[in-house]
């Protein structure tokens, strides 16, 4: 009986390690917020995207077939977890990306590093990923907060918008969003005159708003995402705010400002990764889910698939999908598509180009989802932590 | 002149605000006190009805050209009839039974309204713009008011009053009233109490349906906007009492008041003050401010 026991759970092992080197599929999990306040910028277009790589790619790769599977994280972080070690420990897993949601990556990263299998966070804003989290399999692909502070603070300021009110959603989130993008402001001779912390999905902002107008700032800075956003703008406009002072979302994305509509969107700027309509190979990937789904892709959609097809080429490339010889290509192979040129750099940071946009009027837009303009370009080493800044270890050796 | 560190007009300012706020709370709290007074139901599907109105308000304009002050009369007529298919469907089959599975449907056809909205329009959000005639805002010296919040506390307190007047001061009101104390003995007076009760429920899902249409044009319309704002109004109906009308109502602007100064002196805890009072005033007074106890 124990022998039995012994031999049956030893063909399981076997079975296990062969799916996960072996000739089985090569399997990638996607897993984001398919439900909630995220879904819209990711969700399940998000995994369709990587499935989209996948076949673009041909389907195979080292002759084994890719499979993409899928999972809702809810927003929480034990059910992300939970789920990719499943797949880790059942089904053979080879790479994971992880979608919206900074703390669901966060507790993904420590569970790919345990299980030695590289991690894909695509959505989340936290710069711990590649600071003090990092980790030898993690790999943070389109932006984080840094990012997004250094590239739209600091090109606000030296226009001229020097003094700054911040309007934060009181979590982790908004809180390192508030706290880099302060840091910013100040570096550059710009001043805080005040902040006021609201609560998640709060109900109403005109109160806070109110605070803020009587600040007498020049600049009103959206530390939160989502319907908060959304919420905040519109009042904003309803109260006359935004006659004074010079709207800034730390982290907006296209869908948002179609959501709001021009109207109430009008001049506000945004910094992001990539814009469906900044060049012909985005135009191209971005008629090809409009057709689908029937509005443009965000920057996370298309870093999804971006992200997808270079683990491909990298496993093509490194002949095996084992994990530390897929990231040490991954590492040092140029990174060039639609999405992005650039390089992943040792801590997991994949270093890219990054902009600042500005929301057309309804007079300058001239075509559906015709929203940016493009006001500047800032290049990898400036948007992101510098080697010097990080706390990183990987990046001490 | 300051008051409590901030200056008069400001304070004033976000009283103002606090009470636009609390007539949003005034109206579906008086809704859901309606329903459970003459029902008995504790209807969880209040945030979605109030979710629907705005959607239907939105569809109304988007698809059919519907504009703002025809959809204000059938949005809620709308989601009132689908009130009344919810009410011969489901609900007046769990009158003699425990109140909790009427808790439990309710809750049930809420999430799947939110699922439904949520598969065909995401979850980013519609714009309703505000209409023409309420756009622009009126000095009045300490704040600039938007004309569109003066409207949406006028519309509601006339509707808060005119339901109360309706319920405690009129004949068919105390039909409703008698009906729901022994309904056979009502009936046996030629009094048709179960088409009574049918409306009725139909009525709390209109006002429902009402408070969404005046919430479309100040917040996104959003599938889950309903069930952002049904726990605070649940909390409301708790401390007013539950069933008692003019206590929903003045529970409703009280605290919509105070959460408004919260947001002030210290706005994280502007979401949990109403659930702190409500610990108190259950401590103090079990049954809700203004409820009778048992």
């Amino acid at each position: 009986m124990k022998l039995k026991t012994l031999i049956a759970s030893m063909a399981v092992g076997f079975a296990a390690a062969a799916s996960a080197q072996g000739t089985g599929p090569v399997k990638i999990g996607f897993i984001t917020d398919m439900s909630s306040v995220y879904a819209d910028l990711d969700g399940p277009a998000g995994g369709e995207m990587v499935k989209w790589a996948a076949q673009d790619f041909g389907g195979k790769v080292l002759n084994r077939p890719i499979e993409v599977v899928t999972a809702d994280h809810q927003n929480k972080a034990d059910i992300a977890s939970a789920k990719a070690r499943e797949w880790i420990d059942k089904d053979g897993l080879s790479m994971l990306i992880g979608g919206t949601n900074s703390g669901t990556s966060l507790a993904m990263a420590k569970l790919a590093e345990e299980k030695k299998r590289p991690f894909f966070s695509i959505g989340a804003g936290s710069a711990r990923l590649t600071n003090e989290a990092c980790s030898p399999y993690t790999v943070h692909y389109a932006y984080d907060t840094v990012a997004l502070a250094k590239v739209g603070a600091a090109a606000l300021v030296k226009a001229g918008g020097k003094n700054w009110f911040f309007l934060t959603a009181d979590y982790a989130f908004g809180h390192s969003l508030e706290s880099d993008a302060s840091t910013i402001v100040k570096a550059n001779g710009g001043t805080v005159a005040g902040t006021v912390r609201h609560p998640l999905n709060a109900s109403d902002f005109s109160s806070f708003l109110l605070q803020a107008q009587s600040s007498k700032a020049q600049v009103l800075a959206l530390a939160n995402a989502g319907g908060d956003f959304s919420n905040a703008m519109k009042s904003a406009k309803e109260f006359g705010i935004l006659k004074t002072m010079k709207p800034i979302g730390l982290l907006v994305f296209i869908t948002d400002v179609h959501s709001l509509g021009l109207s109430n969107a009008e001049g506000l700027q945004v910094a992001d990764s990539w814009y469906w309509n900044q060049d012909d190979a985005s135009r191209k990937f971005a008629k090809r889910f409009f057709d689908k789904y029937k509005r443009m892709p965000t920057s996370v959609q298309a870093a999804d698939y971006s992200a997808a097809s270079n683990y491909l080429k990298a496993v093509q490339t490194a002949g095996t999908t084992d994990a530390d010889k897929v990231m040490s290509t991954l590492k040092s192979m140029q990174i060039d598509d639609f999405y992005n040129k650039g390089q992943i750099r040792a801590d997991g940071r994949m270093i890219h180009d990054m902009y600042l946009y500005q929301v057309k009027s309804a007079k300058e837009s001239t075509t559906p989802w015709d929203y940016y303009k493009m006001i500047a370009k800032v290049p990898g080493e400036q948007a992101f932590t510098s080697a010097a800044d990080s706390k990183c270890a990987l990046l001490k050796k | 002149m300051e008051i409590f560190g901030i200056p008069h007009q400001a304070f004033l300012g976000q009283l103002l605000l606090g009470l636009v706020n609390g007539a949003f709370y005034a109206l579906l709290s008086l809704g859901l006190a309606v329903i459970f007074g003459l029902l008995g139901i504790v209807n969880f599907a209040h945030g979605a009805l109030y979710m629907l109105g705005a959607f239907a308000a939105w569809i109304m304009l988007d698809k059919f050209g519907i504009n703002y002050w025809m959809a204000l009369l059938l949005a809620p007529l709308t989601v009132g009839a689908l009130g009344v298919v919810i009410e011969r469907l489901f609900l007046k089959h769990l009158y003699k039974i425990d109140p909790i599975y009427g808790l439990l449907l309710t809750f049930g056809l809420a999430l799947i309204a939110e699922g439904i909205f949520r598969e065909m329009y995401g979850v980013s959000g519609q714009n309703y713009d505000v209409p023409e005639l309420l756009s622009g805002a009126t000095n009045l010296g300490f704040m600039v008011l938007p004309n569109y919040r003066a409207w949406v506390v006028g519309v509601s307190l006339s509707v808060c009053l005119g339901t109360w007047y309706l319920i405690e001061r009129t004949r068919l009101g105390a039909y409703l009233r008698a009906g729901t104390e022994n309904a056979a003995l009502v009936q046996a007076f030629g009094i048709n109490v179960p088409l009574m009760v049918m409306l009725t429920y139909g009525a709390g899902a209109a006002l429902a349906a009402l408070a969404g249409v005046l919430a479309a044009p100040i917040i996104q319309v959003n599938p889950l906007m309903g069930s952002n704002l049904i726990i605070v109004v649940f909390a409301v109906v708790v401390i007013g009492g539950m069933g008692s009308i003019m206590g929903s109502i003045l529970t409703g602007l009280g605290l919509g008041v105070i959460e408004g100064l919260t947001r002030v002196f210290y706005p994280e805890a502007s979401s949990i003050v109403v659930f702190i009072i409500m610990v108190i005033v259950l401590m103090i007074r079990p049954a809700g401010l203004f409820g009778k106890e048992a």
